[in-house]
C-alpha cells in the first residue's frame, strides 16, 4: 500500500480494471483462442476440396480476427498492466515477483503467437500453392496451439489469486500453480471460447457470403457444427467448474455470510450456464438440419447469453477471493495479513508515506481521517460514486446525522459482519478520525483527487513517516 | 565542490523525496541479471518503436510529397506497408522490458504510473486507435483516391501524431521516476513534464527515430531481393537507397545538435565519470556512421550488402552505447534514494518480526489475548447496529428482550440464518460463522442488558 494513491472518485478504481480486463476476455476468447483453429479447420477443407471459396470465407474471417486481436485484443491485455499498476501495485508488484517466470514464459508465447498471426494473415494470398500452401496451414496449427497456450499459462496465476494452495508457507512457483481449481477453470474457458467462436464465424458467414447460395448453406452447417460439437464437451467441462468451485472456495472462507452470497452467485452461474449451453444447442441444431431457417440477428442471443456467462463466471471469481487480493498472504487493500497488528498497535498513518498526515491531532482530525480512507478504504470505495460509503451507512442507519458509537462498532467488526472486507487496519484514533471525516462528508460531499491529479505537497516536508509513534 | 553537491543533493533527498517501503518479497532472479536483461529487451522494444513511429510519420510525409510528385505516393504506400509489422512487434516486444523495469525498479516506477495516472492509462487507448487508424490508412490508400485524398492524408496524420504522442507519455514516466525529490510537485502528466529535461530527451529519441527508421528503409528497398520494378516502378534500386541514406544522414546530423543538448540539461546527480566516458565513444562511433553514411550516399553501388552489415554492427553498438548510458544514469541518480528505501524497508520489517514475536509469546499486539470470553466481547460484534436503548440500524435490545425473554435460543437461531422482517432496516447479515457457543453467550447478554433497561411493572425485582 506503500505507493501514491491513484484515485478515480465517483466512477471507481475497480471499473476501470473490469472495463479492460472484460473487453480483453470477450476478444480474446472467442477470437484468438476459439477461432484461430476454426479458420484453419476451413482453410484446409478448401484445399483438401479444391475449393477457394471455402479459402477465401477463411480468409475474410481471418482478416476480421487480425485487425481486431492484434489493435483491441492485444492491446487490453497490456492494458492489464498497465491498470494493476495504477489501482493496485502493491498486489501486481507481489504476483510479479511470484510468477515472473511464468510471465516471462506467456510473453515468449506470446511474441510466438504475434510473429504466427502476423505470418498467417500476410502470407495468405503469396503462399497459395503446393508445398507453401501446407506450410501456411502449417502455421495456422502453430497459431491456434499458441493462443490456447498463453491462456493456459495465464489461468494458473488467476487459479492463484483465489487460492493460494500451499504457497504462504513454500512460496514456491509451482505450489502456487498446483492450485485445485486450475484445470477445471482452464477446460471451461478453453470450450466455451471453442463454442463461442462457431457463432461468431457463422454471424461473419452472413457478410462474406451471397444469400440463398449452396455454399452458404454449407459454411452455415459447418460452423454450427463445430459449436454443437464443443457444446457437449463444454456441459461436464462447466459442471466441473461448477462443483470444484464451492468446494475449494467454501474450504478456505469457511463463513456463513460469503457462502450465503457465494452460493447465491453459484446458483446463479448455474442457470446462465444452462441458459447459455441450451441456447447454444437449440440454435446449432437448428443450424446443422436446416441451415437457412437462423438469421444473423437469432445469433445474438446465445451470443449475449455467452458473454454474460463469462461476465458473471469473472465477477464470481473476483468476488471469492475477497477479502484477499492475494489468497491468505495480502488483504484487497494491500495490507499485509502479518502487517495487521502492527497497524492495529501503531496506527497505519505512521507507515504511509504518501500521505499529509501522519499523525491524528484534535487539529487535523478531519483530514488525517480522509487520509486513513485513502489509504484503507479507497481501493474499493468511492465517496459519491459506485460503491460509495455514505450512500453504504445511509442505507443501514438512514440520512439522518449517523451515531459515531455505532459507526465505530460497525468499524470495528466489519470483517465479522461483512466477511468480504477486510479488517480495519489502523488503531482506534484514526478510526474515530476516519469516522469524523465519515460524517463529515455526510453533509458535505466533497470528491476526493488521487495523485494523478492532486496529491497533498506541503506533506513530505519536515512531516517524515516517523514509524514508531 | 563535488563532495559538496553530492552531500546537499542526500539532504535534499532525505527533506523533499518520500522513501517509501518496497514490496517485501524476494526479486525472482539477481538484481544484475534483471537490470542487464532489462536493458537488452527495452534496445530490442524501442527499435521496433522507432520504425513504427518513423515509418508512420515518414509515410505521411511522402504521401503529401506525392500531391505533386506521384512517385512518392506510392513510395508512401509502400512504407506503411511495414508499419503492419513493426507495430505489432513494437507492442509485444514492449512487455518483456515492462515486466523487468516493474521487478527492478518497483516503488520508483509504479509511483510515476500513479502521479501521471490519467496520462498513464490512457497510452492503452491512444495506441489502440493509433493501430486502427493505421490499418485504415493502409487499407483505403487504393479506394480514397482524388477527391477523398485529403482526407486520406488526414487520417495517416492523425495516427502519425497519436504515434507521436505516446513515446511522450512513457517517457514523462521514466523521467519522473529519476526525480523522487519532485514527486510531491507532481499532480498528473503535464506537470510531470516539468521534471527534469523531458524535452530534449524526447527530440533526441525522435532524430533517433527517423535516422533510424531511414536506415531500415533504406536496407529494405534497397536490399537486391525486392523488386522494385513491379512495387515501385518510377524508383530505381539506387534512388531508394540514396534517399533513404539521407533521411538517415541528416536525422544523425541532427543528434549531434540534440545529443549535446539532452547531455547538458541532464540534471546534476545521476552524471558520473563512467556515463561520459560511455557516451563520449558513443558519440565518436556516431561520427563515423556519418563518414560511412556519406560514402554510401554517393556511391550507393558499391558492396551494398557488406557496407550495411558493417553500418548495422556499429550503429548497433552506437544505441547499446546510449541505452547503456541511460541505465548508468537512472543507477547513479536513484542509488541514495535506493539505499534510503532498503534501510526504510528494512527497519519496518524488523518492526513486523519483533510485534510477531510478541504475539507468539501471547503477549498480543494490542487486544487482550487469552482473557475470559464474555456476552459482553462477543456483543461488540453487534454494536454496529443494536444499542441498548436506541434504534441504530436495528431494534434495540430492549425491543429484543421484550420478543425473546422467555426464549434466549431463538436469538441464538435467528443469528445463524436471519430473514428480513421489517421494511425500515437493511436485512441483518448472518453470524453463523461466529459459532454456537458465541451466540449463546451473547444471546444471555441481550437478555440481560434488556431486563436491565426495561421498566418493570413488577414489583418483586426491586
Amino acid at each position: 500500500m506503500d505507493f501514491p494513491q491513484f484515485f478515480l472518485d465517483f466512477f471507481g478504481n475497480r471499473l476501470l480494471i473490469a472495463v479492460i480486463a472484460s473487453i480483453h476476455i470477450f476478444i480474446n476468447h472467442p477470437l484468438a483462442v476459439g477461432a484461430y483453429p476454426l479458420v484453419t479447420l476451413l482453410e484446409w477443407w478448401g484445399r483438401r476440396t479444391n475449393n477457394p471459396e471455402w479459402d477465401n470465407l477463411a480468409y475474410r474471417i481471418t482478416f476480421v480476427l487480425f485487425i481486431v486481436t492484434t489493435t483491441v485484443g492485444a492491446l487490453t491485455g497490456v492494458g492489464i498492466w498497465f491498470t494493476t499498476a495504477l489501482i493496485a501495485p502493491f498486489g501486481i508488484g507481489s504476483l510479479l515477483r511470484v510468477f515472473f517466470w511464468a510471465w516471462f514464459t506467456e510473453w515468449l508465447v506470446f511474441i510466438s503467437e504475434v510473429v504466427f498471426i502476423m505470418i498467417y494473415f500476410l502470407t495468405w494470398k503469396r503462399w497459395a500453392e503446393g508445398n507453401l500452401k501446407k506450410l501456411h496451414l502449417g502455421f495456422g496449427v502453430f497459431l491456434s496451439a499458441f493462443s490456447c497456450l498463453t491462456m493456459v499459462i495465464i489461468v494458473a496465476v488467476l487459479g492463484f489469486m483465489m487460492d493460494s494452495g500451499s504457497w504462504p508457507v513454500t512460496k514456491s512457483f509451482f505450489s502456487a500453480v498446483a492450485n485445485p481449481l486450475y484445470l477445471p477453470q482452464l477446460a471451461f474457458r478453453t470450450t466455451y471460447s471453442m463454442m463461442l467462436a462457431g457463432l461468431l464465424a457463422w454471424f461473419l458467414i452472413f457478410f462474406f457470403t451471397k444469400k440463398r447460395t449452396d455454399f452458404r448453406r454449407r459454411t452455415v452447417r459447418f460452423a454450427a457444427t463445430w459449436s454443437l460439437a464443443w457444446a457437449i464437451p463444454f456441459i461436464p467441462a462447466a459442471l466441473w467448474y461448477w462443483k470444484q468451485a464451492p468446494e475449494t472456495m467454501l474450504a478456505n472462507v469457511n463463513v456463513a455470510l460469503l457462502t450465503q452470497r457465494f452460493m447465491n452467485w453459484h446458483e446463479t452461474l448455474a442457470v446462465i450456464m444452462i441458459a447459455t449451453v441450451g441456447a447454444i444447442i437449440l440454435v446449432t441444431v437448428i443450424g446443422v438440419i436446416r441451415p437457412r431457417l437462423i438469421p444473423g440477428v437469432v445469433l445474438l442471443i446465445p451470443f449475449v447469453l455467452g458473454v454474460w456467462l463469462l461476465g458473471h463466471f469473472e465477477r464470481v471469481r473476483e468476488f471469492i477471493r475477497k477479502p484477499y487480493i492475494i489468497a491468505d498472504y495480502m488483504y484487497s487493500n494491500g495490507v499485509r495479513v502479518e502487517e495487521m497488528p502492527v497497524f492495529q498497535r501503531d496506527g497505519i498513518l505512521p507507515y504511509a508515506t504518501f500521505v499529509k498526515h501522519h499523525n491524528v491531532t484534535s487539529a487535523n482530525k478531519i483530514e488525517a481521517g480522509k487520509d486513513v480512507f485513502l489509504v484503507t478504504c479507497s481501493r474499493c470505495h468511492t465517496t459519491s460514486g459506485i460503491n460509495n460509503i455514505v450512500s453504504k451507512f445511509n442505507n443501514l442507519y438512514g440520512p439522518e446525522p449517523w451515531d459515531e458509537t455505532a459507526l465505530k462498532a460497525f468499524v470495528s467488526t466489519m470483517h465479522v459482519t461483512r466477511t468480504y472486507m477486510p479488517p480495519f487496519p489502523g488503531n482506534d484514533k484514526e478510526a474515530e478520525a476516519m469516522i469524523a471525516y465519515f460524517r463529515e462528508l455526510q453533509n458535505n460531499k466533497e470528491l476526493i483527487l488521487g495523485a494523478q491529479a492532486r496529491w497533498s505537497p506541503k506533506a513530505i516536508n519536515g512531516n517524515q513517516p516517523t514509524g514508531n509513534p | 565542490m563535488m563532495m559538496i553537491t553530492i552531500l546537499n543533493n542526500l539532504i535534499l533527498l532525505q527533506t523533499l523525496a518520500p522513501i517509501p517501503r518496497d514490496i517485501d518479497l524476494p526479486l525472482p532472479l539477481n538484481e544484475a541479471g534483471l537490470k542487464i536483461i532489462l536493458v537488452i529487451l527495452f534496445l530490442v522494444h524501442i527499435l521496433f518503436v522507432n520504425l513504427m513511429v518513423g515509418g508512420s510519420l515518414l509515410s505521411v510525409i511522402f504521401e503529401m510529397l506525392g500531391l505533386n510528385h506521384k512517385k512518392y505516393d506510392a513510395l508512401g504506400k509502400k512504407i506503411t506497408e511495414t508499419i503492419t509489422v513493426n507495430k505489432s512487434l513494437a507492442v509485444v516486444l514492449g512487455v518483456g522490458p515492462l515486466l523487468c523495469i516493474n521487478l527492478a525498479y518497483t516503488v520508483h516506477f509504479y509511483s510515476a504510473n500513479a502521479l501521471t495516472g490519467y496520462g498513464w492509462i490512457s497510452i492503452i487507448p491512444l495506441v489502440i486507435l493509433a493501430f486502427l487508424l493505421a490499418y485504415l490508412h493502409k487499407y483505403t490508400w487504393p479506394l480514397w483516391k482524388d477527391k477523398n485524398k485529403t482526407f486520406h492524408i488526414i487520417v495517416g496524420a492523425l495516427a502519425a501524431f497519436l504515434f507521436l504522442c505516446i513515446p511522450l507519455i512513457f517517457l514523462a514516466n521514466i523521467n519522473l521516476m529519476l526525480f523522487p525529490e519532485k514527486w510531491p510537485e507532481v499532480s498528473g502528466f503535464f506537470s510531470s513534464l516539468r521534471i527534469g529535461n523531458v524535452f530534449p530527451r524526447y527530440f533526441h529519441f525522435l532524430t533517433a527515430t527517423v535516422a533510424l527508421t531511414g536506415l531500415f528503409l533504406a536496407g529494405w528497398f534497397g536490399r537486391k531481393g525486392y523488386p522494385v520494378e513491379t512495387n515501385l516502378p518510377a524508383f530505381t534500386r539506387l534512388e531508394l537507397r540514396k534517399l533513404f541514406f539521407k533521411v538517415a544522414f541528416y536525422a544523425t546530423i541532427a543528434q549531434l545538435a540534440f545529443g549535446p543538448l539532452l547531455l547538458f540539461t541532464l540534471p546534476f546527480p545521476g552524471i558520473s565519470l563512467a556515463l561520459i566516458i560511455v557516451i563520449l565513444s558513443g558519440v565518436t562511433l556516431a561520427i563515423t556512421v556519418l563518414f560511412y553514411l556519406r560514402r554510401m550516399i554517393r556511391r550507393p553501388e558499391i558492396n551494398f550488402g557488406r557496407n550495411y552489415v558493417a553500418l548495422i554492427f556499429i550503429f548497433t553498438v552506437v544505441v547499446a552505447a546510449m541505452g547503456t548510458g541511460r541505465h548508468l544514469y537512472r543507477e547513479t541518480s536513484l542509488e541514495p534514494h535506493k539505499a534510503l528505501i532498503a534501510s526504510e524497508s528494512e527497519r519496518f520489517h524488523s518492526i513486523l518480526l519483533a510485534t510477531q514475536m510478541r504475539i507468539e509469546a501471547g503477549l498480543g499486539a494490542g487486544e487482550a489475548m487469552g482473557a475470559q470470553l464474555t456476552g459482553e466481547k462477543v456483543f461488540v460484534n453487534c454494536a454496529a447496529c443494536h444499542a441498548v436503548n436506541k434504534v441504530l440500524a436495528a431494534p434495540s435490545l430492549v425491543e429484543v428482550y421484550s420478543l425473546y425473554k422467555d426464549n434466549p435460543e431463538g436469538i441464538v437461531t435467528w443469528a445463524k440464518a436471519p430473514g428480513k422482517k421489517r421494511p425500515e432496516f437493511a436485512p441483518m447479515p448472518s453470524f453463523a460463522h461466529l459459532g454456537d457457543e458465541k451466540l449463546r453467550l451473547v444471546a444471555d447478554y441481550i437478555i440481560e442488558k434488556g431486563a436491565e433497561n426495561t421498566p418493570t411493572t413488577d414489583d418483586s425485582s426491586q
